[in-house]
């Protein structure tokens, strides 16, 4: 190869490398200038670089981190600085915020608007996962805009649920209350819930089995009146849902409602206390109260 | 393996490889003068002028509004032009004053070929005023040229540094003038030099420094030639009727060197004094025909017309004319000059229309807007009692300087009520208060509630701003969702 090398294409008059395939030569071009400057400056600049900013990890002595660089740029320093500039940025109107009641707040426009822009980004990051954006709700994430509530749709009751959660294990302030597992628990046998079920959906005015609706009122009477009132009406208090309107949190199917009984859902929802900032907390208690006009 | 036949080829020497790079050629064009130069100045001094003096000009338009008659306020979200405000609803505007302009710069093509070019360009005009600067150090073509060639020496030195100071200066001039249109005039020209303006300024202000000084220092007509779209453009644009600076060689040809004692009998009035090529800043000879490079600039007519004179023939060599003109001239022919083309009639035509629009819309120019944006998610939600509620939000704009208390009712939707949040409506009425705040937008979030069984599953209703006091009024439809049958 190496007295090939000199080998000159007569075609273009450059040099070949006296590599052939299937009589196509490879020609030995140099590098254009302008590219090997910017790779020699490359070459500089790697090397400035490493000195100034973090660049090599778990060297001896620096106690298993990367070497810090001489500008001490650290991006998890920066991120806190843009965290705490943003947080002293909104701290005028989180004052406010803070100290206006939800009333106050409501009534003031000006504080309300920006209470919705700040509760609408929280809702969007933190609640919009389960709850659906603009609170559309799914099945067994109760819908947000419309005017059932389970617990309770007043700005202070919203609040709370957003604090405390529901059923949030070490949260004593926690919304709790626990359905018993009908089927689960062997409390009634199959076809008792079968009636049960004839019995509930005669509630929202649907088409039953007369027979198996009249088996199931004695039973609910019995098992399931205490929570959800005789009228079938719920209990705000203790989260017991109103079984006679249209809303049916998990389904109101003949299966869903069966499988309600059977099993009982007893859903959760986290405490967000500690994990948002009051001012948070209080301007999602007003977005959400905002979906869908609250109580 | 050869399956191509091949000639064979020739051994050593082998031939020399063409070049794919060609250097660029200085160009030093002459001074000329004649009254498209007279122009070109007068063109160069409106349009610098405008440049340098507008964004200075004040237009007062009320507490807390910018008091710049030109300005691009995007802090505030808002162009100002004299008495136009144009808000970001508005941006159409800007699109149809774009249309207008493209819709004129083609007019101005098809009636007199690239006069934009050659005239009023900004790549043209700071070109000239850095050519004229040169000039200024290094005297006319022939002097610049002696001194391209000259060694080295404290003169030449200082010609040249005092050239590129000056180019640095207007280049800067040019850049920092330029940022006045986004700032308050005033303000930013004290901040830029106190470092309390934006960064943006600064980068802005040394982008378009840095950018001035190369284009119009350095590249000059390599940018129409290489980097602008517009030459290639032009080629749709114009046509055989289109006005363009010409060579009228029916009248030139046989050229030759002016004999005194052979007169012009039985030949061209072309003497090849070459005085076209001479002050031609793009390098070309306009002999040669149309061409890419050509900017139309004129100076090649100054400079022949002056040739003509001196020996004693008309002028109008070169001129403004076109190839079919010259052509049918030729051929022994009367040419035709066509300026009413369809072409040139529909876009002046289109021109006006689009004008016309524009300045309805903005006569017509309403006090307050209203922006209804209908919830994507929900669509519409379900009552616990079976009605159907559908939320959406009220974007209101305030364009007047004064806050002030509209009205804000529904119709269109039979048995609906509807209520804003954070505002509380009177039981029974049908209406109720919406304040504006001055100058702004607000944003209201409304839910219309309507008796669901009845309804199909889209319809429509219309929600009004009323101002009582003035009875402006602004209407807009929004479509009604429930579980209906499609």
């Amino acid at each position: 190869m190496s007295d090939q090398h000199t080998e000159i294409d007569a075609h273009s008059g450059v040099e070949t490398t006296g590599h052939t395939w299937d009589g196509i030569q490879e020609l030995n071009n140099p590098l254009p200038r302008w590219w090997l400057i910017v790779w020699y400056i490359s070459i500089a600049w790697a090397f400035i670089y490493i000195v100034l900013m973090p660049a090599i990890p778990a060297l001896p002595g620096f106690g298993g981190t990367n070497t810090p660089g001489l500008l001490g740029q650290s991006d998890r320093t920066s991120v806190s600085e843009q965290v705490a500039t943003m947080k002293a940025e909104r701290g005028v109107a989180s004052q406010r915020l803070m100290a206006a009641s939800l009333t106050e707040i409501q009534n003031d426009l000006n504080l309300q608007q920006f209470a919705m822009a700040m509760g609408e980004s929280a809702f969007g990051d933190n609640c919009a996962t389960c709850h659906g954006s603009g609170g559309r709700g799914a099945k067994g994430y109760p819908m947000l805009a419309d005017d059932v509530w389970l617990w309770s749709g007043t700005l202070e009751g919203i609040e709370q649920t957003v604090r405390h959660g529901i059923r949030h294990e070490g949260d004593d302030a926690t919304r709790f209350s626990a359905m018993p597992a009908f089927g689960r628990d062997k409390l009634l046998m199959s076809s008792e819930i079968d009636d049960l079920v004839q019995h509930v959906l005669s509630f929202s005015g649907r088409d039953t089995d007369a027979s198996a609706a009249a088996e199931g009122s004695t039973i609910f009477a019995l098992q399931c009146a205490t929570c959800h009132g005789a009228n079938a009406k719920g209990d705000r208090n203790i989260g017991a849902p109103d079984l006679t309107d249209a809303e049916w949190i998990f389904g109101g199917e003949p299966a869903d409602i069966a499988a309600t009984i059977a099993n009982a859902r007893n859903a959760h929802m986290p405490a967000w206390q500690g994990r948002l900032d009051d001012p948070t907390i209080k301007a999602l208690a007003l977005y959400v109260h905002s979906l869908g006009g609250g109580e | 393996m050869d399956h191509v036949a091949n000639p064979p080829k020739a051994p050593n020497p082998p031939p020399a490889a063409p070049s794919l790079y060609e250097r660029r050629k200085q160009i030093y064009p002459k001074l000329a003068h004649g009254k498209f130069r007279m122009v070109k100045w007068v063109v160069m001094a409106l349009t610098l002028g405008v440049y340098y003096i507008v964004p200075w000009i004040r237009w007062p338009r009320g507490e807390g509004i910018p008091d710049q008659a030109v300005l691009a306020d995007f802090a505030g979200e808002k162009f100002y032009f004299f008495f136009i405000t144009i808000w970001p609803q508005e941006i159409f505007y800007l699109a149809g004053l774009l249309i207008v302009a493209t819709f004129g710069l083609f007019l101005v093509t098809s009636l007199l070929g690239r006069v934009w070019c050659g005239y009023t360009c900004p790549q043209t005009v700071w070109t000239d005023l850095y050519i004229w600067v040169e000039r200024a150090f290094e005297g006319d073509r022939a002097a610049r040229m002696r001194l391209d060639k000259a060694p080295w020496s404290p003169n030449k030195a200082a010609r040249k540094i005092g050239k590129h100071i000056v180019w640095l200066i207007i280049a800067f001039l040019t850049g920092g003038a330029l940022i006045l249109y986004w700032h308050d005039a005033p303000t930013i020209a004290r901040t830029f030099f106190t470092g309390q303006a934006p960064l943006t300024a600064y980068f802005f202000a040394g982008m378009l420094t840095l950018t001035t000084y190369f284009l119009a220092g350095w590249m000059r007509e390599q940018v129409c030639t290489y980097m602008c779209p517009w030459p290639r453009i032009q080629g749709a644009l114009t046509d055989e009727y289109a006005l363009n600076v010409t060579y009228r060689y029916d009248r030139g040809e046989p050229r030759g060197p002016l004999r005194k004692e052979q007169g012009f009998e039985g030949r061209g009035d072309c003497i090849d004094c070459k005085q076209c090529v001479q002050v031609c800043p793009m390098g070309i000879d306009i002999r040669d025909g149309a061409q890419l490079e050509c900017i139309h600039c004129a100076l090649c007519i100054d400079a022949c017309d002056d040739i003509m004179t001196r020996v004693g023939r008309p002028t109008g060599l070169i001129a403004y004319d076109t190839d079919l003109a010259v052509a049918t001239r030729a051929a022994g022919g009367n040419p035709v000059y066509k300026l009413l083309r369809t072409r040139t009639v529909l876009y002046a035509v289109l021109m006006v229309a689009i004008s016309a629009l524009i300045l309805v819309g903005l006569a017509k120019e309403p006090t307050f807007e209203i922006n209804v944006l209908k919830d994507r998610s929900p669509p519409f939600v379900q009552l616990a009692n079976g009605d159907v509620r559908n939320g959406y939000t009220l974007k209101l704009v305030n364009k007047a300087t004064t806050a002030r208390d509209t009205m804000v009712s529904i119709s269109g939707l039979p048995g609906a009520e509807f209520e804003i949040i954070g505002l509380s409506k009177p039981d029974g009425t049908q209406e109720m208060e919406l304040p504006l705040e001055q100058y702004g937008v607000d944003r209201f979030r409304l839910l219309v509630t309507a008796p669901g069984a009845s309804l199909p599953h889209r319809s429509s209703l219309d929600i009004t701003v009323l101002d009582p006091m003035t009875g402006e009024s602004h209407t807009s439809s929004a479509a009604f969702m429930t579980a209906g049958a499609k």
